[in-house]
């Protein structure tokens, strides 16, 4: 059983107490270093950053407002080789749940990483986020509000701005990891929880890091619920109001006409890990021949011809492991509803298995096991 | 559709299905010459991408012929092949493209007479169906 503690946050300065806990896993040697969120020198944005000197993580944000690139990546290329530290990385719940996927396809080494997840409200496109700084809406006021509203749940964007879509449709705003900073239901200006899982708990009681109350807010379940109730009902809208547009591989193609073919999904997809890509290859490149029988028999062809292939073969690839953090989204340089596009896809795939993608590592991606007595499909019905 | 000649590009793995088709030919069975073959060593290594390929330039139905489950020559391919059509149609089929033109039929070496009635239903099947819409898609 994971358990619980309360950290007392001082004159309202709750990101300070979350720094001081993470500090003191630092000093106290529970970890080595830690990859965590820091403002960049311009103020209007963040990058992961590694840190090993306690006092750099002065200024960290814990709850950074953006996420320009998936974190799954980053611990990704860090554990993957020869990581002989033990190495803390504040995640969201959905870079968590993709480095969870990443390590059952051996691309994340967890051995030496303790994953701490953070409650998580949402986050804002890199641009826009950018945009609030310049009109002073971004930076600690903004975090500030957020926190505050966490406590109850009640969530809302700065006026004019959204949070991403694929935010709003998230319901995992709670990480399932083995240290959690937890937010929702705590009034933040006074205390917030953190909850420690069986392999660390002893380490971080005898260091004297933290002393566990197990207790937590009683309105904090009821708050996570009615935050996910909120986000799953704008899902099934979006689901429903893409099943609309999208009726038939023609109405798709209407749709996605703006696709420029940069493959910008697919290298911001942190499930997309193949050093030799298929669409990388001359798979696709053939002889000029074979384009004019090709134009020959239907009398003429458009060209490139990939744009269809190109998103059923990533969803072939994918969709089992989509984790639904929409970074394909917020990297279409079209705005294409590329995240609807692949969690309403992957949603239908995932529960033809009773698949989570990211909620636990011994769970099998479906594309690497089988069962002997399952999909009757032969010759066609499914 | 009378003179609609369905194209049917198989998939066909080595130890059974694609023997099993050279079994109906020297039984001297009788099917429509509406299929290619493409000889594969296991149907598990059929990728969706050569799925998908030959129904966006040009098949109208796709036969992937496998080994009966528990029969595969490499003991587990055909379950992973199932599993990859099964995730392939589905996709498909959330994308609103829901004809059956991919096929998936286990065809063992001796079942010969097999092999020629599921080509010919096959290609019945396709007629009623009429021409596949997805390799109209790129028409200029």
């Amino acid at each position: 059983m994971a358990k619980k503690a309360t950290v007392k946050v001082i004159e309202g300065k709750t990101e300070e107490a979350i720094i001081g806990f993470l500090k003191s896993l630092l000093e106290k040697g529970v970890v080595e270093a830690m990859v965590i969120p820091k403002a960049l020198p311009s103020q209007d944005g963040f990058v992961q950053t590694l840190i090993r000197d306690p006092e750099k993580l002065n200024g960290v944000c814990v709850l950074s407002p953006t996420m320009p690139v998936q974190s799954a990546r980053v611990i990704s290329n860090l554990s993957v080789k020869n990581l002989g530290m033990k190495v803390a990385a504040i995640l969201k719940a959905c870079e968590i749940r993709a480095a969870v996927e990443l390590a059952k396809f051996l691309q994340v080494k967890l051995e030496n990483l303790t994953l701490i997840g953070i409650d998580c409200p949402g986050t804002f496109e890199v641009p826009d986020y950018a945009k609030m700084v310049q009109e002073g809406k971004g930076g600690e006021p903004l975090r500030k509000e957020l926190l505050k509203s966490m406590e109850k749940g009640e969530i809302s964007p700065p006026s004019g701005y959204t949070f991403r879509t694929a935010c709003q449709m998230c319901e995992y705003p709670v990480p399932q990891t083995g240290v959690i900073i937890k937010l929702f239901g705590y009034k933040a200006d006074q205390e917030i929880g953190i909850e420690i899982g069986d392999k660390l708990e002893k380490e971080i009681e005898e260091k004297g890091v933290l002393s566990f109350s197990d207790s937590e807010p009683a309105s904090r379940g009821e708050v996570v619920n009615k935050v996910i109730a909120e986000r799953t009902k704008k899902r099934d809208a979006l689901f429903q109001e893409f099943k609309e547009i999208v009726k038939d591989l023609q109405s798709f193609l209407d749709r996605f006409s703006t696709c420029v073919r940069c493959h910008n999904c697919m290298v911001a997809c942190p499930i997309c890990y193949c050093k030799e890509c298929v669409f990388r290859t001359p798979v696709f490149e053939h002889d000029g021949d074979q384009f004019l029988r090709w134009a020959d028999r239907k009398g003429g062809i458009r060209m490139p011809t990939d744009t269809l292939i190109f998103h059923l073969i990533r969803m072939s690839h994918m969709v089992t492991s989509c984790i639904g953090c929409g970074l394909c989204d917020s990297a279409c340089p079209s705005r294409l509803p590329v995240a609807t596009l692949f969690r309403s896809v992957g949603d239908r795939i995932q529960k033809m298995f009773q698949y989570v993608p990211g909620r636990n590592i011994e769970e099998v991606p479906p594309v690497a096991a089988f069962r002997e007595d399952e999909l009757k499909i032969e010759s066609g019905a499914l | 559709m009378a003179d609609f000649e369905p194209r049917i590009v198989a998939f066909l793995c080595h130890w059974c299905t694609y023997t099993g088709a050279d079994l109906a030919g020297t039984t001297r069975q009788q099917y429509p010459p509406n299929i290619r073959i493409i000889h594969l060593m296991c149907s598990g290594a059929v990728d969706s991408i050569y799925v998908l390929k030959a129904l966006i330039d040009g098949a109208d139905g796709v036969l992937i012929g496998g080994c009966h489950p528990g029969d595969c020559h490499y003991q587990t391919g055909n379950y992973k092949a199932r599993r990859r059509v099964a995730i392939l149609k589905g996709i498909l089929q959330q994308m609103g493209f829901t004809d059956n033109r991919i096929w998936l039929k286990w065809i063992s070496a001796s079942e010969g007479k097999l092999f020629a009635d599921t080509v010919t239903k096959m290609v019945d099947d396709l007629k009623k169906m009429g021409p596949n819409p997805m390799k109209q898609l790129w028409n200029a």
